[in-house]
């Protein structure tokens, strides 16, 4: 998982400065906020106050706590059906994610949309789809308004290494370099599209390199690592915010739990996952970074854990208090008033 | 005998063009394939080779000649040393002589029997009422922008977009490379974020390409996001058949994207149509389905003047009254209801044609008013009958007035295979203005032209 720069930058990639301890806290917080969130969701899910399709991110909290923790203020995001981490990670509250998932009308889509289809504009945060790959055309989009209004955004578009085999990602690599579009393609590369592993589905070895064709610079990351992320996003940002076009970033990370909750995982071992676990958890290796450089102490962390537990135990209660939509919502939202 | 160089036809649906200018002069040696002339289709300009080599003897149709009918003899090649008759002589070919230069050969090919409304309109083509209708709402609203396959340097592959890319600049006249699920994503992000692109579909066809973002990203966003994202996009381009492309360049999709909710779906059939649909689907906050027809770009029609004309959705036109029969069309299928409801008006049988304009909304209203009067009610589909829209309205017709019918509900469509190459196969599989006719004297009971 070492770092490899596929192609040099015209840009010079900015030092990837050592982040404050502040920083480092807000990354902390960051992580935790999604593991707890979906440990939860996990439960809620186990006692059917969850159904459906429900999948997600605990293992690869550093992916996009570390790309957003560079996001610029008009940067817009938008990704696939493994998602409540990105809303987080964007601002949205944990409430009106959590009663989404519950279907409830406190929901971010007022409960018409579940686990895969929550936006907010207001935090250009663009969903939340459930077609694999169709987010990517979608994504370069983004990037074509935030380059016809010229308001300095990036996009910032979320991949798993499933949907790199979809011809409208090359559909839309092509584009997004033709006409310099300022986009990041972020690549979360599991290694696992739902059962079968990247050896079984993708030609070639890095995923990285997939835009090659097409001029399009791309980094293998360490995706278990949030600064490694963090320095990576903002060589990304940067070099996609100049107007040199689009970047390519996999981060090669790893799911505890199955594809979705209806999935045993039974392609990959227990010691493969324990492995991981063990040795490569990113909130872990944060933590054990902020108490060897002394940014906080055990209570300080304790104090942290306790609040982000709060939060989510609140948005829990509120997702379950939330009333279900009004029978007469099955009519609304169809089309806006002309 | 001198050979005669015939006006080409130089694309599937061209019937006549003009001679723009002769590159060669009368008495000029010419070689197999020198440029001889310029035509100008409705389309293009394209140049018009010799065939041999030889002397170009005689120029029977002058430069800046409009109108000019296909296979209209446009100048006589003399080879092998012949020399050219006498010009007093009688004319060459049995063939009659080419239209004078001062009078147009095709008049014009519809009129529309638009209401009788104070309304200042002038004469336009489809094609002009659409480019028209884009230009003035792209004047309106810098948001807007057209995207897709040639339109900008090319001014249209059907030349709908003609000028625009002079006007508004390579930003908002985009040409795509030819990736029509890329693009219409692409153009439904941007919309996501306010802006309101046009997507131009070179056909409709290809829009099979793209039909995933038309359906799970445009139609059902909003309704997934609880109202708070909308998709402001309009998809237009041309459907159904045109004239000998082939099963996969000929499908009609009305149905198809009239069956979905989140889209709203029209299909012009005049110039007045195109105009004021195409200028409320670009202002509608709502994905628009413009379906519109090759065969109609050409025809000309009277536009209202007025630069604010709008044709609201959801409203039908009845084009003709009549007592006897509802005929409902949409498209290219209202000049086929128009034509059968003239042969059945001889025949004592009065038909009213129903223009549908919007598919989606429905203005089934209009058409359980026209029944109640009627109590005969056909459907002119040109696409499949199977889960077609005419057994839509045929259902809706049963559920909304069926005390009023004398007759079942029928409908006439494109018959029920992959549409033919072949000329005569082709004509066969489509709705005709006799087929049309016929259906209709069934409903009438009546069994035979003029019979009662």
């Amino acid at each position: 998982m070492a770092s490899k720069t596929r192609s040099p930058s015209p840009i010079p990639p900015p030092t990837p400065a050592t982040p404050p301890p502040e920083e480092l806290l807000r990354l902390y917080r960051s992580m935790l906020l999604i593991r707890r969130f979906e440990e939860k969701a996990g439960q809620l899910y186990g006692m059917g106050l969850i159904n459906g399709f429900c999948h997600l991110y605990i293992g690869q909290e550093a992916v996009v706590a570390g790309m957003q923790a560079m996001a610029g203020p008009a940067d817009s995001c938008i990704t696939s059906y493994r998602d409540h981490a990105h809303m987080l990670a964007c601002g949205l509250d944990p409430k009106g994610v959590m009663a989404e998932l519950t279907g409830r009308s406190g929901g971010y889509s007022r409960g018409k949309g579940g686990s895969m289809h929550m936006f907010s504009r207001e935090h250009r945060f663009y969903g939340g789809h459930g077609i694999v790959g169709a987010q990517v055309p979608l994504g370069i989009g983004l990037g074509f308004a935030h380059q016809y209004r010229n308001d300095g955004g990036v996009a910032h578009v979320y991949l798993g290494d499933g949907a790199v085999n979809q011809g409208q990602v090359y559909e839309s690599f092509n584009m997004a370099a033709l006409w310099k579009l300022p986009v990041v393609f972020v690549i979360e590369n599991n290694l696992y599209a739902m059962g079968t592993a990247s050896a079984r589905h993708a030609a070639g070895d890095e995923l990285c390199a997939r835009g090659a064709a097409y001029g399009i610079p791309g980094e293998r990351i360490d995706g278990m690592n949030v600064l490694s992320v963090r320095s990576a996003a903002a060589r990304a940002l940067a070099y996609a915010r100049a107007g040199a076009g689009p970047f390519i970033l996999e981060m090669m990370t790893y799911r505890y739990r199955g594809h979705s909750m209806s999935d045993p995982a039974k392609y990959r071992s227990k010691e493969e996952v324990s492995n991981m676990r063990e040795h490569h958890d990113p909130i872990d290796r944060l933590r054990q970074i902020l108490q060897d450089q002394g940014v906080i102490d055990e209570a300080g962390l304790k104090e942290i854990d306790r609040t982000i537990k709060a939060s989510v135990a609140a948005a829990a209660d509120f997702a379950q208090a939330s009333p279900e939509p009004a029978a007469s919502e099955l009519w609304t939202d169809v089309l806006s008033e002309a | 005998m001198p050979i005669e160089i015939l006006m080409p036809a130089l694309s599937p649906t061209m019937r006549e063009g003009r001679l723009a200018r002769w590159l060669k002069a009368e008495g000029d040696a010419v070689k197999s394939g020198d440029a001889l002339a310029e035509i100008e289709t409705d389309k293009a300009t394209m140049e018009l080779e010799s065939i041999e080599d030889g002397i170009l003897g005689r120029i029977l149709v002058p430069a800046e000649t409009d109108g000019v009918a296909v296979n209209t003899p446009l100048a006589l090649l003399l080879v092998d040393g012949e020399t050219l008759p006498d010009a007093n002589a009688a004319p060459p070919s049995p063939q009659p002589a080419p239209p004078p230069a001062a009078a147009p050969a095709a008049p014009v090919a519809v009129s529309a029997a638009l209401p009788a409304a104070p309304l200042a309109t002038h004469r336009q083509t489809v094609r002009e009422a659409l480019r028209d209708a884009m230009a003035e709402e792209m004047r309106r609203d810098p948001d807007v922008f057209l995207l897709g396959e040639e339109v900008g340097q090319y001014q249209g592959a059907y030349k709908i977009s003609q000028g625009l890319l002079d006007e508004f600049g390579p930003k908002r006249v985009v040409d795509t490379p030819i990736t029509e699920m890329g693009f219409t994503g692409l153009a439904c992000g941007a919309a996501f974020t306010g802006l309101k692109p046009i997507v131009e579909f070179m056909t409709f066809n290809f829009s099979l390409q793209a039909i995933d973002h038309i359906l799970n990203s445009a139609a059902k966003t909003r309704y997934m996001s609880g109202g708070q994202l909308s998709c402001p996009i309009v998809f237009r381009g041309p459907n159904g058949a045109a004239a000998r492309v082939g099963a996969q360049h000929s499908q009609d999709f009305s149905s198809w994207y009239a069956h979905c909710p989140g889209l709203k779906v029209v299909a012009p059939w005049s110039a007045a149509d195109a105009k004021g649909l195409l200028k409320t689907a670009i202002r509608d906050p709502n994905p628009v389905v413009v379906l519109e027809n090759e065969l109609l770009y050409g025809q000309t029609f009277d536009v209202p003047d007025d630069p604010d004309f709008v044709i609201p959705f959801g409203q039908a036109e009845i084009v003709q009254s009549g007592r006897d029969i509802t005929l409902v069309a949409w498209s290219r299928m209202v000049q086929v209801a128009l034509d059968a409801a003239q042969t059945l008006k001889a025949e004592g049988i009065e038909a009213e044609v129903i223009n549908l304009r919007s598919l989606r909304p429905l203005d089934i209203d209009t058409l359980v008013a026209s029944v109640q009067k009627t109590n005969r009610i056909l459907t002119v589909e040109e696409g499949w009958p199977v889960a077609g829209l005419a057994a839509e309205i045929a259902a809706q017709i049963v559920e909304r007035a069926f005390d009023w019918l004398d007759a079942p509900p029928s409908r006439v469509c494109g018959a029920d295979v992959p549409l033919p190459y072949a000329a005569n196969l082709e004509h066969l599989a489509l709705p005709q203005p006799d087929t049309v006719a016929a259906a209709a004297r069934t409903l009438c009971n009546r069994t035979s032209e003029g019979g009662a």
